[in-house]
C-alpha cells in the first residue's frame, strides 16, 4: 500500500475536476493530484464529438474532445500530475482517501483538502418504473452514446428517444446520422428539458417528432425490443386511456434526468441538498465538512460545460486558500427557493463576501417576460429581466458584494416575479 | 445418433440443478438440457428469495413434507457453497380482526408440520420489533426459522458443483417431444438437435406439463401465474429486518415486504393468471397493486429509490401440489412438477429423494471420490480495506472496478466467466457478479462488460447477448450502417 500525503485531491478528471486543478496550480499548489476512473482524462467529454462546446468560454464552437484537451494541455503545462484508470472507493470526513487502480495497486492518500468532481449518471428505467419486458434494446442515451462514439458500434435501427434531455437530443441527430431511423422523441412533461438549440437543431433538422405530454406506457419484445406504447398525459402526468400509440422500433433510448454521483459525498458525511441532489455549499463551495469541496454535474447537473469550467475553477482557488490559510468565518446568509426557483446554488454564503457571487437556479416552469429577484427580508438586494426562463436552461443572478453590505435579516430569496 | 446418456434432465433451474448435483455423486452420465441460454433463467431467478419455515402449506401435502426438509438442508448447503443464507425470520402480520383467525390458524398448521419456534406477538411487541409497520395491525405470527437466500446464486453454485463432478450442460436446447423407446430408453427431440437417454428427468418448470402429458396416462393441468415485483435500492436503513408478509390466500402467500440477501428491499408479488409462461412483462396494473397492497405493511413506503421491476411466473397445478417421483405408466420417466412457492425452498429435498430413487432403479455405484466445491474468494465489495489491498496486490484486475455501483472488478468478473458452467451474456455476468445491478442498471458498466465477454469468450462484441435468443445488444458497426449493410436485420428480432 502506498501512504501520501497531498495539499489536494481532486476526485474526477472531467471538466469540473481539470478547471478546479488548473485553478488550484495557478493559485500556487504544489501538492496536487487528480484522479479518474477511465482510462483517459476528459470526463464524459471524451464521447461527446458533436460541437457547440466552448461558446462562452472560448468564443468558439468545439467539439466535447477539443474542448477537454484544452484544459488537459493546460494542466500538462502546469505540471500536474493525473492519474486514470483510478476508482476511489472512500473518502472519510478527515480527508483521507482510499483508492485502487491496476497500476498504482491500493492506496491510501491524506490530502489536506478534497475537490469532490465526480459527475452524474443518467436516470435509468427503474428509475421511472415503466412496465413491460425487460429485453435487450433499451439504453440510456449516454451509454448508447459511448457506443457510437467510442466504440463504433450501433446499439439499433429503429430509435425511440424517452425523454428530451440534451443527450438525448444529441442522439437523436447522431443515430439519424449513421444511418438509423429515429421515430419520435417523447417528452412527459409539457415542455423539453433539453436547451433549445438543441431542439431545433436534433429534432427539427430531421423532422424528428417532438412529443410533449406523452411518455413511453409499455415495452415489448421477449428478446429484443419489437416496439413500445406511447400513451398521452394528463396534467398530473398520468397517461390517457384511449391515446396509446404503438411505435414499431428495436432500441428506447432514455434521456429522463441526470442524478449527481454522490456515494462518495455520503460516505464523507457530505449534507446534500434534496433540491439538486448535491452538496450543500457556500460560494467557495466547500460543504458542510471542511476542506471538501464540490463543483460541476456532482454539485448540480448543468446545461454547458462552459458554467462548469467556470464554477470549478473558482473551486480549485476556493481549496487553494483553504489548503493555504483556512478561515473560520462562519457567518452566513442562507439562500432559499422561492416561487418559481429550484435548487439554487450555493445554498449559504458567507456575509462579508468580498467577490461577486453566482447564484445558478432552475425555473420552475416556463416563464416569459419577468425578473429574477433576490431579497432578503422585505429588502430587494438584486433583479435581473428575463425574456424566457425554462427548466431547461439553468439561470443565473449575480450578486455584487456591496449588494449584501448592511442587511439585517439572514435568508436571502431568490424568486420570480412577473413584469 | 448422438451418445446415450444415463440420465437426461430438462431443466436447469434450481430443481434440475438440484437434481445434477445428487447425481453427479454417481457413477453415471447426466446430461442438463435448457432451453434457455443460461442456467436459472425462469422461476429460479424471479422469486421472492425465501426459504419459508413451512408453516403455509397444508399438512400431509409434499408441498409441506419437502418445504420442511429441504429447508432444514439450506444453512449447510449454503455455507458449503459460499452463497449466501441469512435467517432473518417472518412475521405474518394480522391486518384486521379477521385475520387473527388466519393466524391462528396457520399456527397450528406450522405446528403440525413441525415448524419451531412460532409465536403469536400482539401489537406492541410487534411495532418494537419493526417499527416502521402499519401502527394499525393487529397481531403476527413471528416465524424465526424463516430465512432469505439469493436463488441464481445458489442455482449457479449447484450447477457448478455438478459440473466439476461431470454433468454436461447444454443451452439454447427447446424440448419439443419426447419418445419412449422399444428398449425402454427414450428419444428426446429439441428445436434442433436430437438425445437419447435411460432415464428422463423432467424438471422443465412451466413447461412440466408438456412433457408430462406426452407420457403419463393422467393428465395434468398448468396454471400459468405471474407475479411482479419491486427492487428498492440499497439504503442506509432497510425498513424492516424481517420478511413481511401478509395473510394468505388460495392465491398464494400475498404481497411481502422483504429485504434481501444484498440489502435490498423486494415488494411483491402480485398473483395474475396469464396464458403464456414466457410473459414476464410487468404492467402499470399490476405494479400499481404491488404498491397498494405493501404499502399496507409499510405506510411510508417510497419507491423513489426503486431499482428495477421484474416478474415471474408460478407453475401451478390445478391439483395444488407438487408431482414428485416417478410415472406409473412410463417407466424411467421422473418428474418434479409444479415446483410453485414453497418450490425454492423444497429443492434440495426433492433432488436428494428424486436422486436415490433413479440410482436404485438404474443400480448406480457411488463415486469413490466427489470433488469438493471450491468456495470462491468473497466478493471485492465485501472485503474489508486490508483484504482489497492484497487482492489487488495479488491479481491487479481487482484494482479496476469495472461496476461502481456495486464495486465489481475486472477480477471477478473474468471469474464469473470462467466458471465451470460459466456468464456467457451480459445478464449471466450481473446475476453471478453483481456489475449491472446497482442504482444506474449498467449504463456505465454493460459497454465494459460486454468487452470482457466478447474477449473471455473469443466472439465479436457484435455477438453478445443480453440474454437467451436474440437479445444482442448491438445492430452493428457504424461502418456497416453507413453501407446499409446491418448484422441484424430489425425482423429477426
Amino acid at each position: 500500500m502506498t501512504d501520501r500525503n497531498i495539499d489536494i485531491l481532486v476526485i474526477g478528471a472531467g471538466p469540473a475536476g481539470l478547471a478546479a486543478a488548473i485553478a488550484a496550480r495557478e493559485a500556487g499548489i504544489q501538492s496536487l493530484l487528480v484522479v479518474d476512473r477511465e482510462k483517459e482524462p476528459g470526463g464524459i467529454l471524451r464521447q461527446c464529438i458533436h460541437n457547440g462546446f466552448g461558446l462562452h468560454r472560448f468564443k468558439e464552437e468545439l467539439t466535447g474532445p477539443e474542448y477537454a484537451q484544452r484544459d488537459i494541455d493546460r494542466a500538462a503545462e502546469l505540471g500536474i500530475q493525473i492519474e486514470c484508470s483510478t476508482m476511489v472507493l472512500s473518502v472519510s470526513p478527515e480527508r483521507c482517501v482510499t483508492c485502487v487502480s491496476p497500476v498504482n495497486g491500493f492506496q491510501r492518500i491524506q490530502a489536506k483538502a478534497v475537490i469532490l468532481a465526480m459527475g452524474c449518471r443518467e436516470r435509468p428505467r427503474g428509475a421511472l418504473c415503466t412496465p413491460g419486458t425487460r429485453c435487450a434494446g433499451i439504453y440510456s442515451a449516454g451509454t448508447a452514446q459511448r457506443f457510437v462514439n467510442l466504440e463504433g458500434v450501433m446499439p439499433g435501427k429503429k430509435v425511440v428517444i424517452l425523454g428530451s434531455g440534451d443527450i438525448g437530443l444529441i442522439m437523436a441527430r447522431r443515430m439519424t446520422l449513421q444511418g438509423a431511423e429515429v421515430l419520435a422523441c417523447v417528452e412527459i412533461m409539457p415542455y423539453s428539458s433539453g436547451l433549445n438549440r438543441n431542439i431545433v437543431q436534433c429534432l427539427q433538422d430531421y423532422n424528428i417528432p417532438l412529443l410533449l405530454s406523452h411518455t413511453v406506457t409499455d415495452i415489448q419484445g421477449l428478446h429484443r425490443l419489437e416496439g413500445v406504447t406511447v400513451s398521452e398525459v394528463d396534467q398530473n402526468r398520468k397517461p390517457v386511456a384511449g391515446t396509446e400509440k404503438h411505435f414499431g422500433c428495436d432500441t428506447l433510448l432514455l434521456s429522463c434526468g441526470l442524478i449527481p454521483e454522490n456515494e462518495l459525498s455520503l460516505g464523507a458525511g457530505v449534507i446534500l441538498s434534496a433540491a439538486t441532489s448535491g452538496a450543500v455549499v457556500d460560494e467557495t463551495f466547500e460543504t458542510n465538512i471542511p476542506g471538501i469541496f464540490a463543483c460541476g454535474n456532482v454539485l448540480h447537473v448543468h446545461d454547458l460545460v462552459d458554467h462548469v469550467s467556470a464554477e470549478s475553477y473558482k473551486a480549485g482557488i476556493s481549496a487553494a486558500s483553504f489548503v493555504r490559510n483556512r478561515h473560520d468565518d462562519l457567518s452566513y446568509f442562507a439562500v432559499a427557493d422561492g416561487t418559481g426557483v429550484r435548487g439554487t446554488v450555493p445554498q449559504k454564503i458567507h456575509r462579508n463576501v468580498d467577490c461577486p457571487v453566482n447564484l445558478m437556479f432552475r425555473p420552475t416552469g416556463v416563464y416569459r417576460n419577468c425578473s429574477a429577484v433576490v431579497e432578503c427580508g422585505n429588502t430587494e438586494v438584486c433583479r435581473k429581466k428575463s425574456v424566457i426562463y425554462t427548466p431547461g436552461e439553468m439561470a443565473l443572478i449575480t450578486l455584487k458584494p456591496e449588494d449584501l453590505r448592511n442587511l439585517t435579516g439572514s435568508t436571502l430569496t431568490v424568486r420570480i416575479e412577473r413584469n | 445418433m448422438k451418445a446415450m446418456s444415463d440420465i437426461l434432465i430438462i431443466g436447469a433451474g434450481i430443481t434440475g440443478c438440484c437434481i445434477a448435483r445428487e447425481l453427479s455423486a454417481y457413477d453415471a452420465t447426466v446430461l442438463v438440457l435448457e432451453k434457455e441460454n443460461d442456467l436459472a433463467e425462469g422461476a429460479t431467478k424471479a422469486n421472492s428469495g425465501i426459504v419459508h419455515a413451512g408453516y403455509d402449506a397444508v399438512p400431509g401435502s409434499l408441498k409441506a413434507y419437502y418445504n420442511v426438509r429441504g429447508a432444514s438442508m439450506y444453512p449447510d448447503l449454503c455455507t458449503s457453497l459460499g452463497v449466501p443464507y441469512k435467517q432473518c425470520g417472518a412475521l405474518v402480520v394480522a391486518l384486521n380482526a379477521q385475520d387473527r383467525e388466519t393466524i391462528e390458524q396457520l399456527r397450528i398448521r406450522g405446528e403440525k408440520n413441525s415448524v419451531s419456534g412460532l409465536r403469536i406477538l400482539e401489537h406492541d411487541e410487534l411495532l418494537s420489533m419493526e417499527p416502521s409497520l402499519n401502527p394499525h395491525v393487529v397481531c403476527a405470527l413471528y416465524v424465526p426459522t424463516s430465512a432469505i437466500i439469493s436463488p441464481y446464486e445458489t442455482a449457479f453454485a449447484i450447477a457448478d458443483h455438478a459440473a466439476l463432478n461431470g454433468v454436461s450442460f447444454r443451452f439454447n436446447e427447446n424440448v419439443v417431444a419426447v419418445h419412449p423407446q422399444q428398449d425402454g430408453s427414450f428419444r428426446v427431440l429439441t428445436r434442433s438437435d436430437e438425445y437419447h437417454c435411460h432415464v428422463l428427468v423432467n424438471c422443465a418448470g412451466s413447461f412440466g406439463t408438456l412433457i408430462h402429458n406426452q407420457l403419463s396416462d393422467i393428465k395434468l393441468e398448468m396454471i400459468h401465474r405471474r407475479g411482479q415485483y419491486y427492487l428498492l435500492d440499497r439504503n442506509d436503513r432497510l425498513p424492516f429486518s424481517h420478511t413481511i408478509f401478509q395473510c394468505p390466500s388460495s392465491m398464494g402467500k400475498g404481497v411481502l415486504v422483504s429485504p434481501t440477501v444484498h440489502g435490498n428491499t423486494l415488494l411483491g408479488p402480485t398473483a395474475e393468471d396469464i396464458e403464456d409462461p414466457m410473459d414476464t412483462a410487468t404492467t402499470s396494473g399490476g405494479l400499481a397493486e404491488v404498491l397498494r397492497k405493501a404499502s399496507l405493511t409499510w405506510p411510508d413506503i417510497s419507491i423513489r429509490n426503486n431499482i428495477t421491476n421484474f416478474s415471474g411466473v408460478r407453475a401451478h397445478l390445478t391439483t395444488d401440489d407438487f408431482v414428485i417421483g416417478p410415472c406409473d405408466s412410463c417407466p424411467g420417466y421422473y418428474e418434479a412438477i409444479g415446483i410453485e412457492s414453497p418450490g425454492l425452498s423444497s429443492a434440495p429435498a426433492i433432488a436428494q429423494d428424486l436422486a436415490g430413487m433413479i440410482a436404485e432403479k438404474l443400480n448406480l455405484t457411488a463415486k469413490a471420490e466427489i470433488i469438493p466445491y471450491k468456495v470462491p474468494p468473497i466478493p471485492f465489495r465485501d472485503m474489508n480495506m486490508e483484504e482489497r489491498e492484497k487482492a489487488v496486490a495479488a491479481d491487479p484486475a481487482y484494482g479496476n472496478i469495472v461496476c461502481r455501483c456495486e464495486t465489481v472488478t475486472e477480477a471477478e468478473i473474468r471469474a464469473a466467466i470462467r466458471r465451470p458452467v460459466g456468464a456467457r451474456t451480459i445478464d449471466g455476468v450481473k446475476r453471478r457478479t453483481r456489475a449491472g445491478m446497482g442504482r444506474c442498471q449498467g449504463g456505465f458498466c454493460m459497454p465494459r462488460v460486454a468487452d470482457i465477454i466478447a474477449e473471455e469468450t473469443g466472439i465479436s462484441l457484435l455477438e453478445v447477448k443480453k440474454s437467451s435468443g436474440e437479445s444482442f445488444i448491438l445492430a452493428g458497426s457504424v461502418e456497416s450502417f453507413l453501407k446499409g449493410d446491418t448484422k441484424h436485420d430489425g425482423s429477426e428480432y
